[in-house]
């Protein structure tokens, strides 16, 4: 009982530390230090693996160094867990027409 | 409290619900492309030269040397060497001569004409041995021509005869020594004219009364003409000898047939578009966008 009182100020606790390292990151991802970034939003959907925003933005940093594989699992799990976000969903457009290219390049 | 102090806490309170109700953030992206090549072994590349053909009114193979060079040295990190044009097609053409003749052909030097196999062999299943002289091109459809002087590349099956170069890896490789082992870019252009008549949609503006304009598709016979770029590029290791990639393109550009366009301005407008292709074979690119980060 006083376990499930408990659970949901934890589930809290965790997004609001997820939100601030996600927030951290979209500052320093806007002076253009991405490696950082990239790692405030691992650190944020560690926190809180059911946080959309943070999975989207995670992928958008892997997108910026090239790894796709690693992007399209965390465009994937974004879309999971917020499907009816448009901006998440036209960001995966986006990744997916860029990917197909690099794809199509590489199996030539 | 002042009236004016009043009025900063205000605003301030106004920034703050602004910048808290901001969820979103657009911002630029730039996404690395990989080469399709790993040319990390090389240091130097070689525009060595290209067999081409198809309209006399630009030499394909000079201009095309010309154009990947200036574009190599400033958009890759491979130092470009500056070479004479290797005139290929011709190369070929001497060697079937020599070979016609029953002479050996000379051995050693870059100068050296390459060791093909002779011009009465078979090189296709579509080129027999003893076959009538090709009308479009007016050499013998089982090789190449007797003399240099007999080059004369209009179609893609004239081409075809002289493809046997690339796979001479005992040449590649000579020249590959020759300017210490460098990336070697070779391959066919093929540039030719061409002409067509058909319908085409066009779109036509249009004002009503009110001035407010609308733009209407209408359809139209229209006779073109253009010409088509079909590059076909041969990467090969000067180290061996032997070819490591190649890449088949083709673009195409038509006018109306009033309009007089010079074939050697159609002919950059053709490699504009074929060259991102090119250098994203040597060197990684970077796709420039945005996408949008969320709070």
């Amino acid at each position: 009982m006083a376990l499930a009182a408990f659970a949901p100020s934890v589930y809290a606790d965790a997004r609001s530390d997820a939100k601030s390292q996600v927030e951290f990151g979209i500052k320093v991802a806007q002076n253009g230090l991405w490696k950082e970034a990239t790692y405030r939003w691992q650190k944020a959907v560690e926190l809180d693996p059911t946080y959309a925003a943070a999975w989207n933005n995670l992928a958008i940093g892997f997108e910026h160094e090239g790894k796709f594989d690693d992007a399209r699992q965390a465009y994937d799990k974004a879309v999971t867990l917020d499907p009816k976000n448009l901006l998440i969903r036209q960001n995966f457009d986006l990744f997916k027409e860029i990917n197909d290219r690099a794809k199509r390049r590489s199996d030539r | 409290m002042t009236a004016r102090s009043a009025a900063a806490i205000a605003s301030l309170v106004l920034l703050t619900s602004v910048s808290a109700c901001t969820n979103f953030f657009e911002v630029p992206i730039e996404t690395p492309i990989s080469a399709k090549m790993d040319v990390s072994a090389f240091r130097r590349v070689l525009i060595a030269g290209f067999i081409s053909g198809g309209t006399d009114d630009v030499d394909a193979n000079l201009e095309t040397v010309r154009l990947l060079r200036s574009q190599l040295r400033s958009k890759s990190a491979l130092r470009v060497i500056e070479a004479e044009v290797l005139p290929l097609a011709e190369m070929v053409a001497d060697k079937a001569k020599a070979s016609v003749q029953g002479g050996e052909p000379a051995q050693g030097g870059i100068d050296a004409v390459p060791s093909l196999p002779p011009a009465a062999a078979p090189t296709g299943s579509d080129t027999p041995a003893a076959a009538a002289p090709s009308p479009a091109s007016g050499s013998p459809a089982s090789g190449p021509p007797a003399t240099s002087a007999d080059v004369r590349i209009r179609t893609e099956k004239d081409l075809e005869k002289y493809q046997s170069i690339f796979a001479d890896v005992a040449f590649w490789k000579k020249i590959g020594e020759e300017y210490e082992n460098p990336l070697i870019v070779t391959g066919t252009v093929l540039f030719t004219p061409h002409q067509t008549s058909g319908f085409v949609t066009r779109n036509i503006e249009q004002y009503d009364q009110l001035g407010r304009r609308t733009v209407v598709p209408i359809r139209t016979y229209m006779e073109r003409k253009g010409f088509i770029l079909t590059p076909k590029f041969i990467f090969i290791d000067g180290r061996t000898g032997a070819t490591l990639h190649s890449e088949t393109m083709h673009e195409e550009i038509l006018y109306s047939a009033q309009q007089n366009t010079p074939a050697l301005s159609s002919y950059f407008e053709l490699m504009d578009k074929v060259l991102p292709t090119f250098l994203g074979t040597l060197s990684s690119q970077k796709v420039r966008g945005t996408r949008v980060l969320l709070r």
